[in-house]
């Protein structure tokens, strides 16, 4: 095996993972620094969730080889856990408990990591300290959710369509505090398909289609790489990336 | 070790479990307010009805209302005038136990199969005679024994609590872990750094702490209210009841061990529970099952906890003694068993 780079945050080399006929990842292969923000782009149904997963070590994948923190999940499962921090896509914390008391429940699973009020200041609910889940908003869920991934003060925080649902200035809110996580030296693993929102937080964005990275770079370089002719009508986005790769749109069902 | 602001994971774990039962009004309805209602509508039913008259019917006609007065003054019958048409429906509601057509000599109409039907022959039968001047060759002294306990809201009251208990365990278990996975709240836990073993304890630790109020309240009302005696003692009462919810903890476990839906996982409990409610004694003897019968019910955990209940509570039987050893026994391998399943199959996503 090669010698892990401390820089190296995570990386995974031939990922497989089929279900029943069905190929979700397909030989996929990633490599992320640390401090860095990274994004999975791509439709629904294109591995995202699943390469997530298998990062996350909440799936075995079929092939391939992976390592978090220079980290395997096989040996040292546990000792990554109390490093990660992890937000699933479709959590729904407890209803009846307050926030207060979700995240001291969460927090009491990390043998360090931020104080519970200090959470409470971080996401900016400490208003909310005493009320129940179920009155939460969407967006304040969501960042709830957040809180309960950052309690452990993980140097990894992985993070399935954070936004997916919200509306406009909850996902602003939202943006807020993962680039405050970031300025701290953090690095993020996020999936999303809104081509904004990588824009906004990633440094380097994988396009993931059919369970394969069909393009990787920085937002900014995907977008040039377009060429003239594509961007005459508007401001050239990742979308376009991806129409282009594809000739599919992004959000088609 | 600095969880900042947090207790031990079981402690928070066990916290939040009790924290979403006590929020939740019908929850505490099923384990609180209904034995109780239970009992008084089961006290009200069935009244202590050793020496109250005998209901019997007087078909309308010639020489009815003599007839009447006659049984209505041997003091043990309630006689009353019924129509020839009403008849089948007084006797098929229990209105009436018997129907007596006036005659020389008159028609009894009843059911032999019901007991109460046959013991108001005898009682009318004998009335009747004795009026008409019958010479009985001896009267028998009778002993007349009040033998608290044996009325039969004492003996239901233990067994609604035996009801009780398993009803909370598996219900109270397999649905916080159902919705837990369906609201994909399980996986979000594991992918934390929480022990799992922690996860289950805390699920029994909850409802064993929720035990205490849920067999103590039917208890006290059935001491205080009904005046059921309670001869055992309360530590024994509480090991029976702890080795029952314990046990039933298990099965609770196991029927939510892979388990995704609430329609599923209402339908297994159902599947376990229902069969037991009728077979386990809770409201009529299971002594009345025939013999081949028998080593099924007996080895119910249902049967198991409602007769360590009422042998501790009508009997007094001391913990030590061989019957609630042996009902003890049976529960300690209704919780390993499925326990140890549960665990092998259980599903965190």
């Amino acid at each position: 095996m090669t010698e892990i780079a401390t820089d190296i945050a995570f990386q995974c080399t031939g990922l497989q993972k089929r279900y029943g006929d069905v190929v979700a990842v397909d030989g996929l292969s990633l490599s992320v620094r640390r401090g860095e923000c990274f994004g999975l782009l791509g439709p629904n149904g294109a591995g995202k969730t699943t390469t997530i997963e298998i990062l996350e070590g909440l799936l075995a994948p079929d092939a391939g080889d992976v390592q978090v923190l220079g980290l395997r999940w096989a040996s040292d499962e546990h000792e990554l856990r109390q490093r990660l921090g992890i937000q699933l896509q479709e959590t729904q914390l407890a209803d009846k408990l307050t926030v207060e008391e979700t995240l001291k429940l969460f927090r009491s699973f990390y043998r360090r990591g931020r104080d519970v009020s200090e959470l409470l200041q971080i996401i900016g609910l400490e208003a909310k300290r005493t009320s129940w889940v179920s009155t939460l908003s969407s967006g304040q869920k969501q960042r709830l959710s957040v809180a309960c991934a950052l309690a452990g003060e993980p140097d990894l925080l992985f993070l399935d369509e954070p936004t997916t649902g919200l509306d406009p200035q909850s996902r602003r809110q939202l943006w807020g505090l993962l680039e405050r996580f970031r300025a701290a030296g953090g690095t993020i693993l996020l999936t999303t398909h809104y081509m904004d929102e990588a824009e906004v937080l990633c440094d380097r964005v994988a396009i993931v289609d059919k369970g394969k990275v069909i393009a990787l770079d920085t937002p900014k370089a995907l977008i040039a790489s377009l060429g003239a002719p594509r961007v005459i009508t508007h401001h050239g986005t990742l979308e376009d990336v991806f129409m282009a790769r594809t000739g599919r749109h992004l959000r088609e069902e | 070790m600095n969880r900042g602001g947090a207790a031990h994971p079981l402690v928070e774990l066990t916290l939040a479990r009790l924290r979403e039962i006590f929020r939740e009004p019908e929850a505490l309805f099923w384990a609180f307010i209904f034995p109780i209602l239970m009992s008084v509508a089961m006290a009200l039913a069935f009244p202590s009805s050793g020496s109250a008259p005998v209901p019997v019917g007087v078909r309308q006609g010639e020489g009815a209302e003599a007839l009447r007065a006659t049984l209505a003054a041997s003091k043990v019958l309630a006689p009353r005038l019924v129509p020839a048409a009403d008849e089948s429906r007084a006797l098929r509601d229990g209105e009436v136990d018997l129907v007596i057509v006036p005659g020389t000599p008159p028609t009894y109409r009843f059911d032999p199969g019901r007991a109460e039907s046959r013991v108001a022959r005898l009682v009318l039968d004998d009335a009747l005679k004795r009026a008409a001047g019958r010479a009985d060759p001896w009267t028998a002294v009778e002993e007349h024994v009040a033998m608290p306990g044996s009325r039969y809201v004492d003996w239901l009251i233990p067994g609604l609590i035996g009801m009780g208990i398993i009803a909370t365990s598996v219900w109270g278990i397999a649905f916080s872990i159902v919705q837990a996975r369906m609201r994909k709240l399980l996986k979000r836990m594991v992918a934390s750094p929480m022990r799992r073993s922690h996860y289950l304890l805390a699920q029994l630790l909850a409802r064993l702490l929720f035990l205490l109020p849920e067999v103590a309240i039917p208890l006290l009302f059935g001491r205080y209210v009904i005046g059921m005696p309670l001869r055992g003692s309360l530590a024994a009462v509480a090991v029976v009841s702890l080795g029952g919810a314990l046990s039933c903890g298990g099965i609770g476990l196991l029927a939510a061990s892979r388990t995704k839906t609430f329609e599923a996982i209402s339908g297994l409990i159902n599947l376990i529970l229902l069969p037991m409610w009728i077979a386990s004694g809770v409201f009529f003897s299971a002594s009345r099952f025939p013999p081949v019968l028998q080593p099924f019910v007996q080895a119910l955990p249902l049967t198991a906890i409602v007769d360590a209940l009422r042998a501790v509570i009508l009997e007094g039987a001391p913990l030590a003694s061989r019957e609630v050893m042996s009902e003890l026994g049976i529960l300690a391998a209704w919780g390993l068993i499925p326990f140890v399943i549960a665990l092998k199959i259980f599903r965190w996503r």
